[in-house]
């Protein structure tokens, strides 16, 4: 028999305010106002006269125990032993006073981290698992992150964008990096390709079929054996197939392209949310730097810098200047590509006389 | 026995550059730990990886990990090259529940590194997108002795596969004035009454939670979770003039006009001749914008609560969804209040797991049945606030008219008699 295996302790999400700096938990619901001293710096004011002095860096964001212990060990000598995790992965040191600020920031900068990412920067850049964790990736995030970050970390130290500026990755085109002003995604351009050997005894075939967004996929026999096969006609080359059935393999050396969409925002001030919208696709997956992507993503920041007005956010500064003359300014060709075929297209086209000359 | 390090070429390249670098990370757990279990593990998942980088694919498969008494949580990872690369071939990740908006102590950080070393790759991210810490390789076997320890201190898994999925919520009343409820209460509320639903995966697909404090929705709540909170008020918003005036001083009446009254998205501003601000705070639609730009001159009313969007997802299988309003208002003060909400919560799960598809998200669900059988399946009456406008199309049989127009006569009788 085997050895008594321990019971689970079903705890669930843990009680946060055992782990929250004292002054947040004294202040809790009671702020009055904040401001933004400098980049990576913010200020938050309580009714009750107590400060909190935020301090935000960015980091690799996979990190190895050494580099988790360094944080720790700034956060021992600087800042009172707490810290918070942004939804973009930077950690935020809290401190009482403005004086502990300076030492914090030298602290932060001198063992390499990125002191920045508040309000109007180029944020750190949301990403997935890619190469190094994820069962389906066709790109590294981890690797196209850092070399982005690299190129922006200007914009990420200094908050001269006109609002914030949120940059997605994603892997695939499920999008687990979600919705961005910039997103950079996989984008496959050919059909999966069947190891027809494996598939009768590798994958659900019914749950296969069912997984195909535009029905291309039917039960076939190949060569004898029970198999899946796909229309190509029909084949929007997503890759839904490929998580419940490996040996479609969607994943392509030199087919599997990338992909820029611009104007996401999960704001609601000003407008409701958005989604984002392709404006470049055919670019190559090209690792160790991917600097063909990297350089698209830099002429859309310059243009929207240049020509957005204060508090807009990217889809917004689009929205008023129109789609023509973004491409003119970002210098992207515009391709039957860009019209799309999806459900609910036609609230898309331009059902108006409204025309920018 | 000297460790026969992989050559990285490509991966080396990620070394150069200001921004803070992974792959030197990687290299210092290979290089400089004090475990040779971690040094050759570490090694061999570099070896991988530029394998990856050389011919441009993944080489992790799924398969079946979980921990005694749990059917989810890990995310199982197998290598396809194994045998070039032994050491990381079983490199699973753990998804743990961080605590509700992501605060944690360095001492229990320190806690967390010390287990973490001792049974897995040393690599950890906080967090992935769903929210959870992200412990990244461990061995089948570890990954049960890595659990066993950090849930006798309080950490559990978070979900993975068709369950309700670890929650996140803003930093929200901790430390920003915009908070318009408490969002770590309600994250743990919801979450933490399906933890049966979370640890054992039998529902058609994931179900996410998330709490932003406000409608700036730092939390992307509605555009990716099936079930969105966000902080909201119905009173008037707060105005201290004398700060509007400081601003105006400060900035100019041009730059207020520009980038305050006429951004406001339903027209509700307007700036008096004397340098105050005049709300319509009937029009107002609680965005967000101007208390965004005048921090100090502006706050969210005192009679504050939650709206609750249903049915956000990302691109899997029919597209991008948002989330819809399903709750527009109701308070969030009383153990009450909260009880009902998290009833809401239960309702919709069961009535999604038994009708939604396998592999169909909760708002795939309402697009293929319809809002309004959604909402007579929820047992919830419909409110002209869950649309942007009424139906365009009169393709519609509507001979249930009258009872219908009588029974929100009806309501609003009832609610005007409270």
């Amino acid at each position: 028999m085997a050895k008594d295996m321990r019971e689970p302790i079903e705890s669930g999400c843990p009680d946060p305010w055992q782990y929250m700096h004292p002054t947040m938990r004294k202040n809790f619901g009671q702020w009055k106002y904040h401001e933004h001293p400098r980049p990576g710096v913010l200020r938050h004011v309580a009714y009750s006269g107590d400060e909190i002095w935020t301090v935000r860096a960015g980091t690799q964001r996979i990190l190895d125990v050494f580099t988790l212990r360094k944080l720790c060990e700034i956060g021992d000598d600087l800042a009172d032993g707490y810290v918070h995790f942004t939804l973009r992965s930077n950690i935020e040191y809290m401190v009482t006073e403005e004086a502990r600020v300076a030492p914090l920031i030298q602290a932060l900068e001198d063992a390499g981290f990125i002191v920045g990412g508040t309000q109007n920067t180029v944020a750190m850049i949301s990403h997935t698992q890619g190469w190094l964790h994820c069962d389906i990736p066709g790109t590294d995030a981890s690797g196209v992150v850092k070399s982005m970050m690299d190129e922006l970390i200007d914009d990420f130290r200094n908050a001269t964008m006109p609002n914030r500026v949120h940059i997605t990755t994603s892997c695939c085109q499920i999008n687990c990096g979600g919705q961005g002003d910039i997103a950079i995604n996989v984008q496959h351009t050919k059909p999966p390709k069947i190891n027809h050997d494996l598939v009768a005894n590798v994958c659900e075939r019914p749950s296969v079929v069912a997984r195909c967004p535009v029905a291309a996929i039917r039960p076939a026999m190949v060569n004898g054996k029970p198999s899946l096969e796909v229309d190509e006609r029909k084949c929007i080359c997503c890759g839904a197939c490929y998580p419940p059935c490996p040996p479609m393999q969607i994943n392509d050396a030199e087919h599997s392209k990338l992909a820029i969409w611009v104007g996401g925002n999960h704001s609601n001030a000003r407008g409701k949310p958005t989604f984002q919208k392709l404006v470049a696709a055919g670019i190559p997956n090209n690792p160790p730097r991917w600097p063909e992507a990297t350089a698209i993503v830099k002429r859309i920041l310059k243009a929207y810098k240049e020509g957005a007005r204060d508090w807009e956010r990217v889809n917004e500064w689009i929205e008023r200047i129109g789609w023509p003359r973004f491409f003119e300014e970002v210098e992207l060709p515009f391709t039957k590509y860009h019209i799309d075929t999806w459900r609910g297209s036609r609230a898309s086209f331009n059902a108006s006389s409204y025309i920018r000359f | 026995m000297a460790l026969d390090k992989h050559q990285t070429p490509m991966l080396d390249q990620l070394e150069d550059g200001p921004w803070p670098s992974f792959i030197s990370g990687i290299k210092r757990l290979r290089d400089e730990h004090t475990d040779g279990r971690i040094n050759a593990l570490t090694n061999d998942l570099l070896g991988q990886l530029e394998h990856s980088y050389e011919t441009r694919k993944g080489y992790w498969k799924g398969g079946t990990v979980s921990v005694y008494g749990y059917g989810g949580g890990i995310i199982p990872r197998f290598s396809e090259v194994g045998k070039a690369f032994p050491k990381s071939r079983e490199f699973h990740t753990l998804r743990v529940q961080p605590p509700a908006g992501n605060h944690y102590s360095t001492a229990m950080l320190r806690q967390l590194a010390d287990s973490w070393e001792k049974h897995g790759s040393g690599l950890v991210t906080f967090h992935g997108q769903t929210g959870n810490i992200m412990f990244i390789g461990a061995d089948t076997e570890s990954t049960q002795h890595f659990f066993d320890e950090i849930n006798e201190y309080g950490w559990d898994l978070g979900g993975a596969g068709p369950c309700v999925r670890t929650a996140m919520s803003c930093v929200g009343a901790a430390r920003c004035e915009m908070s318009c409820t408490n969002e770590l209460k309600a994250h743990r509320a919801l979450v933490n009454n399906f933890v049966d639903d979370v640890h054992r995966p039998a529902l058609p697909y994931k179900f996410k939670f998330k709490v932003s404090g406000c409608a700036n929705d730092c939390q992307n709540a509605i555009e990716r979770s099936d079930f969105a909170v966000l902080g909201t008020w119905r009173d008037d918003m707060k105005v201290d003039q004398d700060e509007v005036k400081a601003y105006v001083k400060a900035k100019g009446r041009q730059y207020i006009i520009d980038n305050v009254i006429t951004r406001c998205p339903t027209q509700a501003l307007s700036l008096n001749d004397d340098d105050t601000l005049a709300v319509n705070n009937r029009d107002c639609v609680r965005c967000m914008h101007c208390l965004n730009v005048m921090p100090k001159a502006l706050h969210p009313g005192d009679d504050k609560g939650v709206t609750i969007l249903i049915g956000g997802k990302r691109t899997l299988k029919i597209g991008d969804l948002m989330g819809t309003v399903i709750v527009p208002f109701r308070k969030l003060d009383t153990q009450e209040d909260y009880d009902e909400m998290v009833e809401m919560a239960e309702n919709i799960i069961d009535f999604w797991a038994e009708n939604g598809l396998e592999h169909e998200r909760c708002g795939e669900m309402i697009e293929r049945i319809g809002l309004a059988n959604f909402l007579d399946g929820i047992g919830i009456e419909p409110d002209p606030n869950m649309l942007s406008h009424p139906r365009q199309s009169s393709y519609v049989r509507m001979d249930g008219w009258d009872e219908a127009a009588e029974q929100w006569f009806e309501r609003q009788a009832e609610k005007a008699a409270g």
